[in-house]
């Protein structure tokens, strides 16, 4: 079956061909519809330009991004993103960030505007599910950090990607809020059936959400390792203190050190 | 007295005291009251000329709002252009500045031998004066959207227009209001400077022939009102600003 996305030999150089700083190198990486894979790697190792690559943001200097099969040209939509800057916007509600993506998606913006009632209910639920609710009309500098979060998980699903694209998403978090986004993913994961694609430097959250993690080498980023994780879903906060669950992030721990600095930690 | 009166008499209370050391000043030293008259002087003229005060003041009132309208309708247009193309910018930013840093003084002659004497002029040169400075903070705004935020509209297929009127024009704002509240007490200055070289009405005219027949405290009766027009004026781009950007004062004590 082809893959929802594909990374086949792909490398990004920044700046003129020859001279410029190489970004990403010779990436090859499949990404199963349906499925959660994660990017760990030393900072700077172009975890993020490929999630831009994934988008549609930029373009590749060499190889190829194809999308079910077919090159990536160009943003096409069908893809919700999130940063670690929850980029809310200040001037309007929860609820009028969420619905933001509708207002301006191609695909969606004629039929959003035609009938807005739908695509409101649909936010609503959203952030029902991410428990918002009692927040909707509020302007999101009131809400927590993590609450902003949250909210911008719902503004990246609102359109109902078939891709969501997390970058450092819960990077800025404290640990309880961030294993607490864990599980809102994961539970809005299981509701829709999304395929994500999640950078992120904290290996645990990488172990626990992801079905695949791959670990990238630093600049220019390589994949290095490919590592399943076969923890039945729901995955539960519990499973990621078993045994198993600490040698996997141990052995990747280990994998990004020898990346890092090419010497095993 | 509460913290909340006093922060509604502060201005009234330090106004007063200036008037005050400035009135003991001039009695103290005893200046005489064609070099320096003091504010009872003033306020006494600005009362028996009240007549042909008002009727320049409404005149300068006219010409300056005119002016700063321009000012506001152009600086948003190239405030937008420069703020939403790195190539526009790039263009007019020399520009911007040599035409800044330009006296308003030395183009005022120029405007009198192309339009003549009287409100052209003076509507011209509080449009020059005001509308650099909302240029400025509007291209600001729209420039410095967050990357993160430019990727994500992108990445919907939005276009650059969707990118700039929901997430630029609406973050430009506070800096918007920011700078009329400086361009609306600037174009004061354009429009006086204008009537005083070369007007045949206005405040500035009024204040140039009371000074050409010594005529001093009617000069400072003048300055009074400009004054306070410029302090009326702010007050109303600031009370828009807290309703109109309320959201950018946040944490402020406003809401």
């Amino acid at each position: 079956m082809t893959p929802l996305l594909r990374f086949d030999r792909v490398a990004l150089r920044y700046g003129e061909e020859q001279v410029g700083t190489v970004a990403v190198e010779a990436c090859s990486l499949d990404v199963p519809q349906g499925a959660i894979v994660a990017l760990v790697g030393p900072s700077g190792c172009g975890k993020s330009t490929l999630l831009k690559l994934a988008a549609g943001l930029m373009l590749p200097s060499s190889g190829e991004a194809r999308y079910r099969g077919s090159p990536i040209l160009g943003p096409r939509g069908g893809v919700g993103m999130a940063f670690q800057n929850a980029t809310l916007l200040p001037w309007r509600s929860v609820l009028a960030n969420v619905l933001l993506p509708l207002e301006v998606s191609a695909e969606h913006r004629a039929a959003y505007r035609a009938d807005p009632e739908p695509f409101v209910a649909r936010a609503r639920q959203l952030l029902e599910l991410t428990g918002l609710a009692q927040f909707a009309e509020r302007p999101p500098y009131e809400l927590s950090g993590g609450m902003q979060q949250r909210a911008n998980l719902c503004r990246a699903l609102v359109h109902r990607p078939e891709l969501l694209l997390l970058d450092e998403a819960f990077g800025a978090l404290d640990t309880f809020t961030r294993e607490e986004l864990w599980q809102a993913l994961q539970d809005l994961w299981l509701e829709q059936g999304f395929t994500a694609v999640l950078v992120t430097h904290d290996l645990r959250e990488a172990v626990h959400l992801a079905d695949t993690v791959h670990v990238m080498s630093g600049r220019p980023g390589r994949i290095v390792q490919s590592r399943r994780i076969r923890t039945p879903r729901p995955r539960r906060l519990a499973d990621s203190f078993t045994p198993e669950f600490t040698a996997i992030v141990h052995e990747l721990r280990d994998a990004v050190a020898l990346a890092r600095t090419g010497a095993p930690a | 007295m509460s913290g909340r009166t006093a922060l509604r008499l502060a201005p009234w209370l330090a106004n007063l005291a200036l008037f005050l050391i400035w009135e003991a000043a001039c009695r103290l030293f005893a200046i005489p009251e064609f070099i320096l008259p003091p504010p009872s002087a003033a306020l006494a003229e600005l009362w028996r000329m009240a007549g042909p005060i008002w009727f320049n003041a409404w005149f300068t009132l006219l010409t300056t709002l005119a002016g700063f309208a321009l000012a506001v309708v152009f600086g948003l247009a190239l405030g937008v252009l420069a703020g939403g193309s790195r190539l526009a910018y790039a263009a007019l930013q020399p520009l911007l500045i040599g035409f800044n840093a330009i006296p308003k003084v030395a183009i005022v002659p120029v405007l009198v031998v192309w339009f003549g004497i009287g409100a052209v002029p003076a509507v011209l040169t509080a449009f020059l004066i005001s509308f650099f400075p909302i240029v400025v903070n509007v291209a600001t705004g729209i420039a410095t959207v967050e990357p993160e935020m430019r990727d994500l509209m992108r990445s919907l297929g939005a276009r650059p227009r969707d990118v700039l009127l929901k997430v630029g024009l609406p973050r430009a704002m506070p800096l918007f209001f920011a700078s009329l509240k400086v361009a609306v007490t600037l174009a004061f200055v354009g429009s006086v400077i204008s009537e005083t070289i070369a007007g045949n009405r206005g405040i500035g005219y009024l204040m140039l022939q009371a000074s050409s027949s010594f005529r001093i405290p009617l000069v400072f009766a003048g300055l009074i009102v400009v004054a306070a027009m410029g302090i009326l004026m702010y007050g109303v781009f600031a009370l828009a600003e807290r309703r109109l950007t309320g959201w950018a004062f946040r944490g402020q004590g406003g809401s």
